[in-house]
Formats: C-alpha cells, structure tokens, sequence
C-alpha cells in the first residue's frame, strides 16, 4: 500500500510547491509557475484518490487508517506526534479541499494573470493546501492545530495580498487578530483537554471519553467547558456570533481567495472540528445547544444583513457567514453527517458563486458594486448560467445540492432527537432570506438595464482556464446533492451512510441518541415514500425559498422602483441593516478605543517610555555619570598620585590593624 | 651589657618612614622624590633588622636583602626615566610632568 502508508506525501506536495515557488519563483516565467502550483495540487489530488482507493481495501472492521511517523514534542507525559489519520470524515475533506484548490488554482491563471507578485501568490495558495491538508488529516489535536494556525496565517498573507492598499493590510490585521481571540479558547481548551484525558491523540481522547456519561443539561461539567473552548476557536475560525465581522473585511483579498479560503475550506474548518470531536461533544449537551444557537442566529443574522448590500462579493460574504451557521446548526442538532454534507454542498456552490463573482468582476474591469451592473446576462453568458446554478443550488430550490443538505439539516433541527422549534425557525426565516438576497444578487447583475457606460467598460467573458473550473463546479452544484436523494423518500441516503461508521465508532449511551436518524422507523405509523417526497418538495423550506425567489423578482424585475419606496418607508430598519447593525462601530467604541487608549497612554507613553526606557536609561547615566567623576581621579598630577598612594597604604593599614585587632 | 630596646628602633624607623612619606608628597623634584622613595624602603629595612634581632630569627635580614636589590633595581630605573625626562622637557619640576591622565 504504497500512498496510504505515506500519507505525508500529499501533505509535501503542495508544501513543496509553496517552497519552490516562493524561493525561486521570481524570475521564472508563468509556464513555470503554474506548473509548479497546479501541479502539485494536481498531485496531490491524484494521491488523495489513490489513498482512498487503498483505504477502500483495508479490512472491513478498520474503520480508520492511522500513521505514526515521528516524536514532535516530549515534554514528561505530554507527548505529541507527527501521526497522520484518515477515515470516513478525512476523506469528505480531502476530497473537497483538494478539488476546490485544484480549481481555483486552474482559475486563478486567468484571473491574477495581470497581476503582480503572481509567484507569491501561488505559494501562498499552495502553502494553503498544505496546511489545510495537516489540519484535515492530523491525528491529534496539537497537530490540527498547527494546520488550524498555519491556514489563519496564509488567509492573512492572501487577504493582505495586495499590500499596498491600506484597505487590504487593515483587513488583513483584522481577519488574524479577531481569529486569534476564538484561538485563545482553543488553545486553552486543548489543555484543558490534555489535564483531563492525559493525551492530546485523537484516538485515546475518544476512547476515553466513550466510557464517560453524557453531562447533565442543566451542570456543565469539564466536557462541556472543554467543548465550549474549542467552539470558541470555531467562532473565530468559522466566522460565527459574535466575532464574524473579520469575514466580511475579507474580501479585500482576491477573488480566488475569497473562494477557496472564505467559503469552502478554511472558514469551515471549525464545522469540521466539531464534527471531528463528535465525542466529546456528543457528551456535552449544553455545548450542542451553545453550537446550535450560535449557528441558527448567525444563520438568521447574517442573512437579514446580506439583504442589503450593494458590493457582490459582500453579499457572498455574508452568505457563506449564514451558511456556516446552517452547518453549526446541523452539528448542534447531532446531525454531524448532515452538517459536514452541507459544508461538501457549500464548498462547490459557494465556490461557484465566488468564483462567477470574480468572473463578473473581471468582466465589469474591477467593478464590484452592482449597482452599476445590470444587463450582463447577455454579454457573459457562461457566467451567468453557471452562476445562476450557484444561486438556484444555495437557495434551496429542490434538485440542486444545496436543497438537499439544508433539507437535511432543517429537519434535523425540526424533528430530529434534539429538535428545537426556535433553533428550527430562525434557519427556516434565513433559508427564505437567503433565497430573497440571492436571487436580488441575480436579478441585479443579470437582468435589467444596463447601469454603466458601455463605451468605458468593456463587457468580455472571461478565458477558457476561468470558465471551465466554474462549469465543472456547476455540474457539480447540481448533482452533487443527490447522494442524499434517498432522504426524500424516508431511506437513509448514501452520504450519512458513509459516514456511519465515523460517528457511530464512540457511541453515546442512551436517552441522547444521536446516530443516524433512521427516519421513517421512528413511530409506529411509517409514511409511505411517496408522502415523504410530497412533504420534502413542498415542505416549509421549499416553500419559503420560492416565496425569497417571487419578492426578489418582484422587487428587482417587476418593480424596480419598489425597493427604494420600500427603503425610505423602512428607513430606520433600512439603514440599520446597511449599516451591519453598527456591530463594528460598537466594537470599536466598546473594545478597541478602550484598548488602543490604555495601550497608547499606559503601555506605550508610561510603561515603554517611563519605566522600562527609564531604567534602561538611568542605568546607562548612572555609569556614566559615576563614570566621569571618577576619571577625575587620574589628574596627570603625579603628585596627586602620590597622595592616594600614601591614603591608600594608610586605609589599608587601618583595615589591616582593625581587623587584626577584631579577630584577635 | 644594656640592650636597646626594639621600640627605639621601631620608633626611629617611624620617623624615618614619615619623613620619606612626606618628603614624597611634597617635594617636586622627581629627584627628591626618589630619594625619600630610598628612605621610606630604608626605614622598612631598620625595622625589619630590629625585629629579626629581638626575635634572634633569619628571616627579617633575607627580606631586608630582597630589598636592597629591588631598591637598587628601582633606582637605575628610575634614575633612568629622570634622565630621558629631562632630555624631553629640560626640567625636573613633577607638576610640568602632567600628560598621565585621561
């Protein structure tokens, strides 16, 4: 078994490309560099299916692959290894992030191909790969959180890519530090994990953690807090309440960023966490609920803003905010299965969307307000049709990926074991809102007049290496739902069977059940597949996301003079959502004023320049003023030399005699 | 026969010792200065004889040796250095001998 036995290769790709190209890749042409960066993702890619196919092989009771390949750190009992680990879950993520970097990277060579610093930007992406690729298939969490830290860092570099634009440096800062906060309770829940479990290695942590009972709903025990660190990490890294505001500042970076890292793969490392410390969580039921909660108001909340914006990518941005919400939501709920298929979904049709987006930006020559677009469905028709698939598959319309996960997920959150009505309502509100600002997005790009001067902008469809990464995408964003088509009918699909045996593998006792939801076996009365197919097609979901598509073509098709009545009608709520519920305003007065003041009049004018350079200082005048007066001393008067001499011989007669006499 | 006692002798070294000390202070000649350099070792060496004579011991006349031939040593050298000073400054006033200092 050659590849699985060294997993470590596909982690050295991409690293190897990032090296090559960053060292080297100056002066190299573009050939070059692109066949370094696609081809070692490209590379891996290949790995990645040969890993599977191998892991498909094993024996059937295996359930997951592990490695060991060398100590990293000892310290006493804390002992951390460089161990790789793959199983059912790994293999959702390797897919989905091998794939969606392979295209975007095909993508990028049309889109940065003006660009500067085009090698840079191609080794950060690779370096990306890498250290996604670590926190995917890390067996431990110390080493998931070196890729965790690792995929922060390259979001910073990629986000603050073009570094001469103040905007982009600031979002950049903002992005790393408002991350750092929820790392803080990461790092902090990692040692509180260590102190309990005595290991940091997944499999012994779980084991572990199987023989306990779940914690009690109303105590939260040392489960729950560890559980509720970790998820403080997710809000950062995943961009929930209350520190999403870095994601949206995001999208200063460049399109193919924006895709990759801020919609399908490292913002929903953190779903993955969750999912992959299902054991613990699973324990933890305050800590669902917290995950849960957190994801159905986010998920509401950042729809509610995305109706507003006018910038296409801040919209998408929002959007991917609201659906990692949707996914929380799923793994607080217990359906794990159904949150990582809707992250799956998610990373191809947000990958689309972003991507299209970016299409439209390069067709309208930077142009990101769609205010000034309008009427480009005509013009750049591969973008329109692909990007309209992404809008149809995100909105839940019945068919396409995203109407089978969020379904999955809804219902999770409606009837499953831990089923909560509010929790339920405010995802079934978004799916509506989601749909509303989607199809606005659409309709605004797409369709109506022509909002800009036709002789400045010159509309062009973008080239063949941009259009073909977002018509696979398409294909994809279409059929990749149907895994769980047999949901519809009340059968257990084929995406939350494969991922059985993942979290099935560290059983949670009785009364909390929360495997597979094997629906239609609950109850006595079993429905017959027929209904359950009426009932998921005309569901509340279905219904809301149909009702979003009406208002939307309402609004902007039918009326186009509707929305502004509507603003100055609703203006206080108008300009508040605008205006992102001032959340950033507040921030700033609330945390960062206070902390800027304290650090530039206590820290900096006082602490740095009054005490600390003071006793630098004071040392540095002490000798020399000492110093100087001693040097006094050597006068050139020899005379004067002659008088210490004999003061001398004196002083040490006296000493001498003295302390003779006291000894005796 | 009446013996001298030590402290007679100690006490005329003391005053010899003294007189060196501040005819070293005082003076300028860099002369004169090494002579009370020479009487100030001499006075050390007179207590160093009467002690070794009260005690009926050796070891006081060996140091005084030692330090018969380190003074000499110290007077060529020095008498030495008076000269190349002279040759330089036509003077042999300490205080225009001045440039030792920082």
């Amino acid at each position: 078994m050659p590849i699985l036995e060294h997993l470590w290769i596909i982690l050295a790709l991409p690293l190897a490309g990032a090296a090559l190209n960053g060292l080297l890749g100056k002066n190299w042409s573009k050939t070059i560099v692109n066949s370094i960066g696609i081809g070692s993702v490209s590379l891996a890619f290949l790995c990645v299916l040969e890993a599977i196919r191998e892991f498909s092989m094993l024996p059937a009771g295996q359930l997951s692959f592990f490695k060991h390949y060398f100590n990293w750190m000892s310290a006493g009992s804390f002992q951390v290894d460089f161990a790789l680990q793959m199983d059912h879950l790994t293999i959702v993520m390797l897919l989905v992030v091998t794939f969606v970097s392979l295209l975007v990277h095909i993508y990028s060579t049309g889109y940065m191909a003006h660009e500067e610093g085009y090698y840079r930007f191609f080794a950060y992406l690779n370096l990306f790969v890498f250290f996604m690729l670590t926190l995917v298939l890390a067996a431990n969490i110390v080493l998931m959180f070196m890729g965790w830290e690792g995929v922060g860092l390259c979001s910073y570099l990629l986000v603050g890519f073009w570094f001469l634009k103040q905007s982009a440096i600031n979002a950049g800062k903002k992005a790393f530090i408002t991350t750092r906060i929820g790392d803080f309770g990461f790092t902090v829940g990692i040692l509180l994990l260590f102190w309990t479990f005595g290991s940091v290695d997944f499999g012994t942590v779980f084991a572990k953690a199987a023989n306990m009972p779940a914690e009690s709903t109303t105590q939260a025990g040392v489960l729950t807090w560890i559980c509720l660190l970790l998820f403080a990490g997710a809000i950062g890294k995943s961009a929930q309440l209350p520190l999403y505001v870095w994601l949206p500042d995001a999208m200063e970076g460049p399109t193919p960023v924006s895709a990759l890292i801020h919609a399908a793969t490292m913002v929903t490392a953190g779903v993955y966490m969750v999912a992959r410390m299902h054991a613990l969580f699973s324990r933890a039921p305050i800590a669902m609920f917290v995950v849960a909660a957190v994801g159905a108001i986010t998920a509401f909340y950042a729809a509610t803003i995305g109706l507003v914006q006018t910038d296409i990518k801040k919209v998408l941005a929002y959007s991917t905010v609201s659906q990692l919400g949707y996914m929380f939501l799923g793994c607080g709920v217990g359906a794990y299965a159904a949150g990582i298929f809707h992250l799956m979904t998610h990373a191809l049709f947000k990958g689309l969307l972003f991507l299209a987006a970016g299409s439209v930006i390069h067709a309208m020559g930077g142009e990101q307000d769609m205010r000034n677009m309008g009427g480009l469905r005509k013009r750049i028709p591969v973008t329109f049709w692909t990007m309209f698939i992404g809008t149809l598959a995100i909105a839940g319309i019945p068919g396409f990926a995203g109407f089978f996960s969020k379904d999955e997920i809804l219902d999770a959150a409606g009837s499953g074991p831990n089923a909560h009505i509010t929790l339920w309502l405010l995802g079934l509100a978004g799916a509506g809102l989601t749909s509303f600002y989607m199809f606005r997005l659409i309709f605004l790009t797409f369709f109506g007049k022509l909002r800009f001067d036709e002789h400045k902008v010159h509309v062009h469809e973008s080239p063949r290496n941009m259009t073909v990464p977002l018509m696979i995408l398409a294909l994809l964003a279409t059929v990749g739902g149907w895994f769980a088509a047999p949901h519809l009918v009340g059968k257990t699909d084929y995406f939350e069977a494969f991922l059985h045996p993942v979290f099935a593998a560290y059983g949670v006792p009785a009364g909390i059940e929360q495997g597979v939801s094997l629906a239609g076996e609950a109850g006595g009365i079993s429905p017959s597949p027929a209904m359950e197919l009426f009932h998921a097609l005309t569901g509340p979901p279905v219904v809301l996301a149909i009702i979003g598509l009406l208002v939307a073509w309402w609004f902007y098709i039918r009326q186009p003079d509707a929305p502004k009545k509507l603003a100055e009608r609703a203006h206080g709520l108008y300009k508040l959502l605008l205006d992102k519920y001032y959340v950033d305003e507040i921030y700033g007065a609330a945390i960062i004023r206070p902390f800027l003041w304290i650090s530039t009049n206590v820290l900096w004018h006082v602490v740095d320049e009054r005490v600390i350079d003071g006793t630098v200082n004071g040392v540095a005048t002490v000798a020399r003023e000492v110093g100087g007066k001693a040097r006094e001393i050597q006068s050139g008067n020899a005379r004067s030399y002659a008088t210490w001499v004999v003061i001398g011989a004196v002083g040490f007669t006296v000493l001498m005699l003295g302390v003779w006499g006291m000894v005796r | 026969m009446s013996v001298v006692p030590v402290s007679y002798y100690l006490v005329l070294s003391a005053i010899l010792f003294g007189l060196g000390v501040v005819a070293f202070v005082f003076k300028r000649n860099i002369i004169t200065i090494l002579l009370a350099i020479e009487l100030m070792l001499n006075a050390v060496n007179l207590a160093f004889v009467a002690f070794a004579r009260a005690w009926g011991q050796l070891d006081g006349l060996v140091f005084v040796f030692f330090v018969i031939v380190v003074a000499a040593a110290e007077s060529a050298v020095g008498l030495a250095i008076v000269i190349r000073i002279y040759q330089n400054r036509q003077t042999l006033n300490i205080e225009r001998v001045n440039l030792l200092k920082f």
